[in-house]
């Protein structure tokens, strides 16, 4: 373990370093991105703007929801890339390469490219946060910080089991599926509304398959203090964040499917 | 014992198939067509430590589908493997531990990154110690006079030294065999020769096992101590250079240089193929004259300048063999 | 023309080679367009004041953002920017084809064929399963198939604008992700453009990129016809040949600055 997280820190410096050789580049990047996250968030404003509430959700409580989202997302796009470009890494064969080496497939996926430029939604994200947090005067007590805390990093654990579990399919297929934006850009843009909004398939389904909701609506009401019009516990909201390192878990195992098919057929 | 053994080793892949045209595409979109092709048929061979073995063939052969198997990427459909006393495919993180590989067209560097930094990311990759590392670098440098490359951002590198480069950080963890996948491919006359001096000094001075797949055959000729050629999934030939060109056919080649430019020349049981101005080639076949009384014969009749007697170049008895496969 | 048809059937191809992209496509804009009109419609029982647009015409609205997503100039040109990157754009210039109308093909090409195949087979389950209506009648079905061309058309100028900035290289690709951003978001794929304050609507109507979602929407809906409908295809319509002579412009500046660099 600590020499997996060794070797992740190298690759990290690694990645530092080379985007660093192209400065200019790498601020742009950073800014579009942040101006990209900056117009999500926008069309959340316009939308409060015209209508005022949404199901009992004012504006600065739903800038917490959306926080939360978005840092969990931010991070583990940036520490995750590598899997998002993952199809190209099949397609012009450098996964052989990854096969040649005797670590982890999925660490060296993650680790290949590490892309700092998604600090611009995080910096955003985590504003929109802080303005909601601010505007409900919300009292950070150590319970508090723990619940943020434990959501964020289910998130990130979440959002990162979906983006191997993207990658895994381009061993399939060499297309890449528009399919499972559904489940991260698709999870996110669900996730940044309360739960409550949506039929019930939905709510399962972001509740128990891809289980988005545990970690940014439940944890989300245990911060704000507001009860839950669908009946979850207390208990429940501060601990489910757990389940997305489940997910992960399970996702790790398909993408190891995914590895024995590829080394069957060698594309 | 040898370090590699491998028996009947057969590899089966599922294609898929594209239809040509717009219609085609369409028709694509509802179904898609597979057809089965052998890549590899019941292959079988050894090789022993500290050889240099050539891997040739044309495009699709399957060089580089047993390459991957030797390497533990790909799983074959039937057969036995072993290298160094594991199976490469099951024992896939051991296994390449033990080996380095280098593609010539792709570089394992870190392409932003000044060499010293890919070399230091491999270190952690390979779990290697500290200490064994310090003291592998050093023996490397020196091998392959690296001290003014390590600062130097790899993209900033020219093909030649990247390639050096390249075959240093295969080695940093001190693999037991070495695979070298087209190493002389796109560099310049002099890289070429430097890299051919390089792994032959790997070979013979420090006992190094390699195996090499190339296009180039001056690379067989000038390293290998013997070739597997393979053609269609099946071992063509296995042996070293003189059995490759038995194989292939008896004959030599008569260079002669005459004194006088404009002397026409008729010699029985020989051809001319080629000539250059006062430089001429014959071909013969030493099972019904032989080179000394063709020589004799020549001598006799015409003013001759020089002569040497060589065998056809090593592309052209290749190029025999496959077409002798494939009538 | 020939050449041109050629560009559009080679690129056909290439896109219609992605089978099952254009499968999960389908269902990725369902499953959107699902989570969407459950945000608008949750938004429109919350909200005490009645906005411009009834909640009927919202849902379909959106249904329309997803069926037709592809006319949005989403993304930059992969191909022209891995061009200018290696030097090859230069060959471009070889071709017997005015450029401008080459890359203005390229992209009408690449939002025509995927927007047929789109549109046809999400507007049928939308319209069974998720409350999509039918056009407000037959005049508004002719209009909004004008409407369409037009928007067609005003895309593919401007993406065609946002390739060719991409000869500036350094600078190029964050301006065109930006002009990209700027347009989705004003179009109205996001919300509609009534929705959008009030104070901001003039400036909404007079910019460009309205035209290419909001327009024909509208008129799909009948929420504009007769002379205003007539005023939409018209702005469509100048706001086209505006930024077509803007790309003629900066693409000729663009290579006169590629021939004094290169060599």
């Amino acid at each position: 373990m600590r020499d997996t997280l060794h070797l992740y820190g190298s690759y990290l410096a690694a990645s530092l370093r080379s985007q660093l050789q192209y400065r200019a580049s790498f601020l742009m990047m950073t800014a579009a991105v942040g101006a990209t996250s900056f117009l999500e968030f926008a069309t959340v404003w316009a939308l409060f703007e015209r209508f005022g509430r949404l199901a009992d959700w004012s504006l600065p409580e739903a800038a917490v929801l959306y926080g939360l989202v978005n840092v969990a997302f931010a991070l583990s796009e940036a520490l995750a890339r590598g899997f998002d470009d993952f199809p190209s890494m099949v397609r012009s064969g450098s996964f052989d390469r990854v096969l040649l080496r005797p670590r982890s497939t999925a660490l060296q996926v993650a680790g290949s490219r590490i892309q700092l430029m998604r600090i611009g939604r995080l910096l955003q994200a985590l504003l929109v946060l802080a303005w909601g947090a601010h505007a409900l005067q919300i009292r950070w007590t150590l319970e508090q910080v723990g619940i943020a805390c434990l959501a964020i990093g289910g998130g990130v654990a979440l959002f990162s089991g979906l983006l191997v579990l993207q990658a895994t399919f381009s061993f399939w297929s060499t297309e890449s599926l528009e399919v499972f934006n559904i489940a991260t850009y698709g999870g996110v843009e669900t996730t940044q509304y309360p739960l409550s909004v949506y039929r019930r398939e939905l709510r399962t389904f972001f509740t128990w398959f891809v289980p988005l909701a545990t970690v940014t609506y439940f944890p989300t009401l245990a911060i704000l203090n507001r009860s839950d019009p669908l009946g979850s516990t207390r208990a429940f909201q501060t601990w489910c964040p757990l389940l997305g390192w489940l997910f992960l878990a399970i996702c790790l195992q398909i993408w190891e499917i995914g590895v024995r098919h590829y080394r069957s057929t060698g594309s | 014992m040898p370090l590699i053994q491998v028996s009947r080793l057969s590899k089966q892949y599922a294609v898929a198939e594209r239809r040509p045209g717009f219609w085609g595409a369409l028709a694509g979109l509802v179904r898609r067509r597979t057809r089965l092709v052998q890549a590899l048929d019941e292959i079988s061979f050894s090789i022993e430590p500290g050889e240099l073995v050539g891997y040739i063939g044309p495009n699709g052969a399957g060089k580089s589908t047993t390459v991957k198997i030797l390497a533990g990427i790909l799983v074959p459909t039937s057969g036995e493997v072993t290298v160094a006393g594991r199976v490469p495919w099951r024992e896939r993180i051991a296994h390449v531990a033990t080996i380095g590989v280098v593609f010539g067209q792709r570089t394992q560097l870190w392409w932003d990154l000044p060499v010293i930094e890919s070399f230091e990311l491999l270190r952690d990759i390979y779990r290697v110690s500290p200490a064994e590392y310090r003291r592998t670098l050093d023996e490397l440098i020196a091998i392959m006079d690296l001290k003014d490359l390590l600062d130097t951002p790899v993209r900033q590198l020219s093909l030649g030294q990247r390639m050096r480069c390249d075959v240093a950080a295969a080695l940093l963890h001190r693999p037991a065999v070495l695979f070298l996948d087209e190493p002389t491919i796109g560099l310049d006359a002099v890289a070429k020769l430097a890299t051919r001096e390089l792994v032959k000094r790997l070979n013979r001075e420090q006992g190094m096992t390699v195996i090499l797949t190339t296009h180039d055959m001056d690379d067989i000729e000038s390293l290998c101590t013997r070739v597997i050629m393979i053609d269609e999934g099946r071992i063509l030939l296995d042996g070293d250079l003189d059995q490759l060109r038995r194989a292939a056919t008896t004959e030599r080649r008569l260079v002669i240089i005459l004194a006088d430019e404009a002397t026409w020349i008729e010699v029985p049981k020989a051809t001319v193929i080629h000539r250059q101005g006062a430089r001429l080639t014959l071909r013969f076949d030493p099972a019904t004259v032989s080179a000394a009384s063709l020589i004799a014969d020549i001598t006799g009749r015409y003013a001759i300048r020089d002569l040497y007697v060589e065998h056809p170049p090593i592309e052209e008895i290749v190029a025999r063999l496959y077409q002798g496969r494939t009538p | 023309m020939k050449p041109y048809l050629a560009v559009l059937n080679a690129r056909a191809r290439v896109l219609l080679q992605y089978r099952t992209a254009a499968m999960a496509g389908v269902a990725t804009q369902i499953f959107w367009g699902w989570i969407r009109v459950s945000v608008f419609t949750a938004f429109y029982a919350s909200g005490s004041a009645a906005p411009p647009l009834s909640l009927a015409d919202t849902v379909t609205y959106l249904w329309l953002t997803q069926a037709l997503l592809v006319l949005l100039p989403m993304r930059v040109d992969g191909e022209v920017q891995a061009m200018v990157r290696d030097g090859t754009v230069a060959y471009e210039l070889v071709r017997p084809a005015d450029l401008y109308w080459y890359w203005f093909t390229r992209q009408l090409a690449a939002r025509s064929v995927p927007t047929m195949l789109r549109a046809s087979t999400l507007v049928l389950p939308a319209m069974l399963l998720f409350d999509m209506g039918l056009p407000a009648g037959l005049a508004a079905a002719g209009w909004f198939l004008l409407g369409l061309a037009g928007a067609l058309l005003l895309s593919s100028a401007f993406s065609t604008l946002m390739a060719i900035t991409l000869l500036w290289t350094v600078s190029g690709e964050g301006i065109a992700r930006l002009m990209a951003l700027v347009g989705q978001f004003l179009s109205g794929s996001y919300i509609p453009v009534l929705l959008f304050p009030a104070w901001s609507q003039a400036a909404l109507a007079a910019l460009p990129f309205r035209g290419i979602m909001d327009t024909p929407f509208r008129l799909y809906l009948g929420n504009l016809s007769g002379m205003a409908a007539a005023g939409a295809l018209l702005h469509q319509v100048l706001w086209t040949l505006a930024l077509i002579a803007a790309g003629r412009a900066l693409l000729s500046r663009g290579l006169s600055r590629l021939v004094v660099q290169g060599g």
